[in-house]
């Protein structure tokens, strides 16, 4: 299985790499659209900024290929909030492939970033959550996230709910960082492996 | 819920980790790798590493143990010591570290902060401070270059006013370490930590004093601390993690099991 991490140019690729060599799957990391486009599944990583998350897309022409993908793409983190189709932070147009919105947290006087170890509810029966219940947890770190909504996997609770994990037809992402996140994140990453459309 | 972080810290020094008392005499525990992977498995919830040679001494260090810790941990970590500047912090979290956490070098140019902000977003912006309760003044001061007790020295800052400083220059966290109570593991200064709480609009990491169980529960529950950071009990196995976890739960504190 040819699995390819988008080359983002952001900082957690390496720490995502590792994840699925602990998995047994060695990734590649590119940047070129027809290696990404041969890919069996795709995974997009992010850390920063939406805005310059997105700039970097744009100059790798790498906007169209993304979107036109058939098979299953992941995004981590910013990775998943540039699915959406428009991102608050920075007020920037992201690739629309899930028809939701990033907006600052609504964390109802609780502390931002929101960050460390929390729990997941309201998990559907999506074959990115097998094997996922109510006292796992996992790590997040993050000021702005995607509001409940049809295309929420499952959610997470931090003064209001929020989308924790996201999903329409081949495209899902989650919010937290599954390759930080123990035993638990490694789930996610093997059923992402073994996600057939 | 979210959970309050338990969070081992290795000091490390010449590639090996380290623990002195009071920031002084350091005597080797043991290589990074092993003892990092053992700190995951045992539930730590993060993990910080300190090279504390690097600021006081001015050279550039080997940080190759950063991916490799990276290639074998799954919880987050977060490296500290000897970052200058975007270049240096960049070369950490592309090996694989979470977070970057600056300290002497914020100090001697706070603009640092701003961009570190800038070019990796609050998330990834840890400032470390060194408070040290001056008995004469009666005032918490910041102290700089710890690493080295013949560079060691008292800054201009008082630690509220470094932290407000911290705040508003972009810090997405801040861990600070009571130096009167480093290592000597008489539980953590719960005064300080507290009125520096009401101040902090951003996670505060406690470190400094950790002894006993109990030192743990005090600091969530009395100061509300985000994280709880600790060496010397760990490394010298006074608390085993897990045993510290199933205490701290059963006295209703939020703690991932």
């Amino acid at each position: 299985m040819q699995l390819v991490i988008v080359d983002t140019g952001c900082a957690n690729i390496s720490s995502v790499y590792f994840a699925f060599k602990r998995l047994g799957v060695d990734a590649s990391i590119s940047r070129d659209g027809k290696v990404i486009k041969a890919a069996d599944k795709v995974l997009l990583p992010g850390v920063g900024t939406a805005h310059n998350a997105m700039a970097k897309l744009q100059q790798a022409e790498l906007i169209d290929t993304l979107q036109q993908l058939q098979q299953p793409l992941l995004g981590i983190c910013l990775g998943m909030q540039m699915l959406t189709a428009h991102s608050m932070e920075g007020d920037v147009p992201c690739l629309n492939l899930i028809p939701s919105e990033v907006l600052p947290m609504q964390s109802a006087g609780l502390r931002l970033p929101h960050m460390g170890w929390n729990t997941l509810h309201s998990i559907s029966e999506h074959p990115l959550m097998h094997g996922f219940s109510v006292i796992d947890y996992v790590y997040f770190v993050h000021s702005f996230a995607v509001a409940p909504d049809a295309y929420s996997l499952a959610q997470c609770h931090y003064g209001n709910d929020f989308a924790a994990v996201i999903g329409k037809d081949n495209v899902a992402g989650a919010q937290f960082h599954p390759e930080r996140s123990g035993k638990t994140g490694a789930r996610l990453l093997q059923n992402f492996l073994e996600w057939q459309l | 819920m979210l959970a309050k972080r338990l969070i081992p810290c290795l000091d490390v020094r010449d590639g090996k980790v380290v623990k002195g008392v009071q920031f002084r005499n350091h005597e080797i525990i043991g290589d990074i790798v092993p003892l990092a992977q053992r700190y995951a498995e045992a539930g730590a919830d993060e993990l910080v590493f300190y090279d504390i040679t690097a600021s006081s001494d001015g050279r550039v260090v080997d940080k190759s143990w950063v991916q490799r810790i990276a290639e074998v941990i799954d919880i987050p970590f977060c490296v500290a010591g000897g970052i200058k500047t975007v270049a240096d912090a960049g070369k950490i979290l592309e090996m694989g570290a979470d977070k970057i956490s600056v300290n002497s070098p914020a100090l001697s140019r706070p603009d640092l902060i701003n961009e570190l902000n800038y070019h990796f977003g609050q998330q990834c912006v840890v400032v470390g401070i060194d408070s040290f309760f001056d008995v004469v003044s009666g005032q918490y001061q910041v102290y700089q270059f710890t690493g080295d007790e013949s560079r060691t020295q008292k800054t201009r800052w008082l630690t509220r006013d470094w932290v407000s400083e911290v705040l508003q220059r972009g810090a997405g966290e801040i861990v600070l370490n009571c130096m009167n109570q480093d290592g000597v593991r008489q539980g953590y200064d719960i005064a300080q930590l507290k009125s520096i709480r009401d101040l902090c609009t951003v996670p505060l990491i406690a470190s400094g004093g950790a002894g006993a169980i109990a030192h743990f529960s005090d600091v969530f529950t009395l100061a509300d601390v985000d994280g709880a950071l600790a060496a010397s009990v760990f490394h010298k196995g006074i608390i085993e993690i897990a045993q510290l976890k199933a205490q701290l739960i059963a006295a209703g504190i939020s703690i991932r099991p």
